[in-house]
């Protein structure tokens, strides 16, 4: 029984990770094509992406493998390019609390894309939640070790020009953005996400502007918490009294 | 490989041990069992949609807007994916044309 429900579970979630099995194979086999550049065959870049399993991050890393790279560097740049994924628990502490030694790979694997996967998908009715988000997260990890496998193999070999296909990631996120904008009500804190990021990028830069934006959100969306707040209840409300009207 | 084996295996082991401690912090600082602060839990709501904005703005922070071709593939194709997809919502569809559409755009108009 328990086993056909990961089945079930397993085949429903799957079409939710089809924009992510695009993005992944394609920029998973741009990294996999860097590393082997620098030396390392399909096994590393396995090993890589299995241990690790961060996008920027395994493109930032292919340039650790260097002479005189130290690891203090290592650990600060890493620390760096992932500090966003900080705010993402914060999301899912209720979420994953009830789910057992499952609890520790769900942390793992919160990568930009699952983590946004999880806000954009309904839990379909007969599926059990739990391992319904367990399959989104292993089956995303399995796109991602795929392509980098296959881009380390192919190497060079790549019979087409693959300039511009890390837009896959890009598109991926324009439509998850567009649709959590389409199913809300309450646009703040999308554009506030925008607006700060917009507003760091030019102030700060390119490569700095991560935690800036994180500290500008935290304190906009802290500022307005009365307002949205507010709109949170009134729609409540609504919904209530449309459901008593009925 | 430019480095040794092992100076290979320990750069791995570092930079999974200090993104996974950035996955896991949060879980640290509210263990399960423990009552979430009520203003943790309002940011929970509402950072997803925040952090998807923020992350938009990520992928485009390598266009040069001052420079040839002045960011006008990732308008032209960030555009379409965004129409396309209000119009018909379909993931494929839209991450499909959009990137084809970039790859095309880079590649043999904007040279």
């Amino acid at each position: 029984m328990k086993h056909s429900g990961y089945g079930k579970a397993f085949r429903a979630a799957f079409p939710y990770t089809i924009p992510v099995l695009t993005g992944y194979l394609f920029i998973g086999i741009a990294f996999g094509v860097m590393y082997q550049e620098k030396g390392y065959n399909f096994i590393w870049a396995a090993l890589m992406s299995i241990l690790v399993y961060a996008g920027s991050g395994q493109y930032l890393a292919v340039n650790f493998f260097a002479p005189g790279v130290s690891f203090l560097s290592v650990i600060f740049m890493t620390f760096m390019v992932n500090v966003r994924h900080i705010f993402y628990g914060l999301s899912l502490l209720g979420r994953f609390a009830k789910m057992g030694k499952q609890r520790l790979y769900m942390m793992f694997s919160l990568t930009d894309e699952t983590y946004s996967l999880y806000f954009i998908t309904n839990v379909p009715k007969d599926v059990d939640e739990h391992k319904f988000l367990l399959a989104i997260a292993l089956l995303d990890q399995s796109y991602w070790v795929l392509g980098s496998v296959i881009g380390a193999v192919a190497g060079a070999l790549i019979p087409f020009p693959t300039t511009g296909i890390d837009f896959a990631m890009t598109a991926l996120f324009l439509v998850i953005f567009v649709e959590q904008w389409l199913g809300s009500r309450n646009h703040i804190p999308a554009l506030a996400g925008l607006g700060c990021g917009l507003v760091c990028l030019l102030v700060f830069g390119r490569d700095n502007f991560i935690l800036p934006t994180m500290i500008c959100i935290m304190a906009l969306l802290l500022s307005c918490r009365r307002i949205i707040e507010k709109k949170e209840q009134s729609r409540e409300d609504t919904e209530k009294e449309e459901r008593y009207a009925n | 490989m430019p480095i040794s084996t092992m100076r290979s295996l320990l750069i791995i082991v570092v930079v999974a041990a200090v993104t996974f401690l950035t996955r896991l912090l949060p879980f640290l600082i509210f263990p399960k069992g423990k009552e979430i602060p009520r203003v943790i839990q309002y940011l929970g709501r509402v950072l997803p949609p925040a952090v998807i904005g923020m992350l938009v703005i990520y992928c485009f922070k390598s266009v040069h807007v001052t420079a040839f071709p002045f960011g006008l593939p990732e308008l032209i194709a960030g555009a379409v994916v965004v129409i396309l997809h209000v119009w018909k919502r379909n993931n494929l569809l839209s991450i499909g044309v959009g990137t084809v559409l970039y790859m095309t755009l880079v590649q043999t108009v904007f040279v």
